[in-house]
């Protein structure tokens, strides 16, 4: 079939600002984007740029925006994307900056990985006892705990699709974040209070609006997302309750445990703490709010059924799971 | 026929937008469907409960559609992180294992849960089953010249995994919705993107960048309001708009509407009833606008 598709062609470098350039091509029906980039390259212009290496989503090489999605461009067929969008629109991934037509900057993105030190931490002298040969074993289910993490091949999709990235130069972003949350929860590592610590401020877990973006944009089905909330998990657990983060968790479970429903009239107070210094920041909105008839009162009539809501939240075991992490103990 | 649903409020119509129930009774009355409200299920948990406790948040929204399913009909949910959060459960709850064991945990607190029944947005039950020739047929009031933003919000999309209503990169619910209300959508990229709500305690300038972003951009394509699914989305957008215009240093005032208000406007039901003016940015221009049929003066 012979199709347009139209990409975005820049060089900052040469002082080249971003335009769109489209070439009509002939491709097999079951053609991917990438065989379409190729076949503009070898037939149509040899100086269009883009990364790809393996062909079949193994090196992540060849991650790009197609049609405003961010993925793969060896893993994504032509026809599909036509069918949905009735156009084929290549950009360069977002939140990096570009070399070149589709190829980014990749530093950035790992100077993010490098920061979560994705490597795990076990001083040799701290088990002295241990022979070498069971160094290594961990239970089947700690290794199925980090499985969903270790399938990511850093593509930066996930990091392209990221809200949050967007707006705030800082954050580590979602593959970062997963890549911490695989070695917190490696049995094998001793680190994990400090992992846990350094990641408990700004640019860190509690930074993710959970938009789902990166869970949706992932080819490998890593779900980095749900990494980061268990990361907020076992950091509660791990006693780093003192940010607003933690705080929006415990006391949304408080608040929910006594009335069986949320009230946004109290959230903000009980976060804050019944502090009037505190809360005199929120006082002008709070008054707009009441006069437009919009603000709820600080306690309500706990639903109907309550008792049931509250018999399940203090559930010990069935319905409180411990913990995801396979205690640190457990391999001894 | 006969449309019968047990109503989920979810706890943001029962509080901080009580303007959302309203129009909702309102917009079914005026459509013949009938809604049962569940006054005793509890809250979803948002998500937020299952950060902390997943097991704990599943079992809460298993005694939820409990109290639906023993109604015998489906269950109409009116906030897009309900239904995330409802859609989610309802997918894992479909496992027999996971069904049994959290059946056990709720069998003296509401249990058990046969996972026979869905839980469906309003804006799904306006489409799949109500459907938008039936709904063309009851528009008193067509909003023509209306320039209208869809904001979907994240949860209502994405995982598709568990939702699969709309593609999360191209939906078209809402708009189908907005045309049959006589009114023109907006295509701008902020419609499938996040309010920053979740992150609004802990990083406010975040999340008002990224209010601001998404209302400038769709302001600057020409809508005269947005309109969102998701009361969460609404509190953010609606409530904190001046807060973003004050990141962004641009005045915005661009309406808000919950998707029932604005369904409501089309079905000729008085403003007043459908809340309107419970609204913090003001929507009396955009009233003015739709009362001159979208002519611009
Ligand atoms: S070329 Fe290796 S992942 Fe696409």
């Amino acid at each position: 079939m012979r199709i347009e598709i139209e990409i975005e062609r820049s060089c900052p470098g040469e002082g080249q600002a971003a335009r769109f350039q489209s070439f009509h091509v002939e491709v097999p029906r079951h053609a991917t984007v990438l065989d379409t980039l190729m076949a503009v390259k070898n037939q149509e212009d040899g100086s269009v740029t883009f990364r790809r290496s393996c062909r079949s989503a193994i090196c992540g090489s060849c991650a790009m925006r197609i049609n405003g999605r961010s993925g793969l461009a060896c893993d994504t067929q032509v026809e599909g994307e036509l069918r949905r969008h009735g156009k084929l629109r290549i950009q360069p991934l977002a939140h990096m900056p570009v070399v070149r037509d589709l190829a980014v900057e990749i530093d950035p993105f790992w100077a993010r990985v490098r920061a979560v030190q994705p490597w795990v931490e076990r001083p040799r002298e701290a088990e002295p006892s241990w022979p070498v040969e069971q160094e290594t074993r961990m239970p089947q289910s700690a290794a199925e705990e980090m499985d969903d993490t270790s399938k990511c091949i850093m593509c930066m999709s996930c990091f392209s699709a990221c809200e949050v990235a967007e707006v705030d130069t800082r954050f580590l972003g979602p593959a970062a974040l997963a890549k911490a949350y695989r070695f917190v929860a490696d049995p094998r590592d001793t680190n994990t209070q400090n992992r846990l610590a350094t990641l408990n401020g700004g640019g860190g877990y509690w930074d993710c609006t959970r938009c789902n973006q990166c869970v949706e944009a992932c080819p490998k089905d890593v779900k980095p997302m749900e990494a980061i909330v268990h990361l907020r998990r076992e950091a509660i657990r791990a006693g780093f309750t003192g940010t607003i983060g933690s705080r929006h968790i415990t006391d949304f479970l408080s608040i929910v445990r006594q009335e069986g429903r949320l009230n946004e009239g109290r959230m903000p107070m009980q976060m804050k703490g019944f502090n009037p210094f505190k809360l005199l920041p929120v006082l002008p909105l709070a008054w707009r709010m009441w006069r437009k008839g919009k603000l709820p009162l600080p306690w309500h009539w706990p639903i109907p059924g309550v008792s049931q809501v509250r018999r399940i939240m203090d559930r010990k075991g069935g319905a409180r799971r411990k913990s995801f992490v396979v205690g640190k103990g457990d391999l001894k | 026929m006969s449309f019968k649903y047990a109503y989920y409020t979810g706890c943001a119509a029962k509080g901080v937008c009580p303007e959302l129930h309203q129009s909702t009774l309102a917009v079914a009355r005026a459509l013949g469907i009938e809604l049962v409200e569940l006054k005793s299920a509890s809250c979803c948990g948002a998500g937020v409960i299952g950060e902390l406790e997943y097991e704990t948040q599943l079992a809460m929204n298993a005694r939820n559609l409990a109290l639906a399913e023993r109604m015998g009909t489906d269950m109409l949910t009116v906030c897009g992180t309900c239904q995330g959060v409802l859609s989610r459960a309802n997918h894992d709850l479909k496992g027999d294992d996971l069904r049994g064991r959290i059946n056990e945990v709720i069998s003296d607190s509401g249990g058990p849960y046969g996972g026979t029944i869905q839980p469906k947005h309003l804006l799904w039950v306006l489409i799949q089953d109500y459907g938008i020739k039936r709904l063309e047929e009851r528009i008193k009031n067509p909003l023509t010249g209306l320039r209208v933003g869809p904001f979907y919000g994240c949860y209502i999309l994405r995982p598709s995994e568990y939702l699969g209503f709309d593609d999360p990169y191209n939906p078209k619910s809402l708009e189908q919705v907005i045309r049959a209300l006589g009114a023109q959508p907006v295509d701008y990229s902020g419609r499938t993107k996040c309010c920053g709500f979740p992150i609004v305690l802990e990083q406010e300038s975040s999340a008002m960048r990224m209010v601001g972003t998404n209302l400038l951009e769709a302001m600057d394509k020409g809508a005269d309001c947005l309109v969102t699914p998701c009361p969460l989305c609404h509190m953010n957008l609606d409530i904190y708009q001046g807060r973003a215009e004050k990141e962004m240093d641009r005045k915005i005032g661009l309406p808000i509407l919950h998707l029932p208000q604005l369904v409501g406007l089309a079905l000729g039901i008085e403003p007043r009833e459908l809340g309107l003016e419970k609204n913090m940015v003001d929507t009396g221009r955009l009233l003015e606008l739709a009362s001159r049929g979208g002519v611009r003066v």
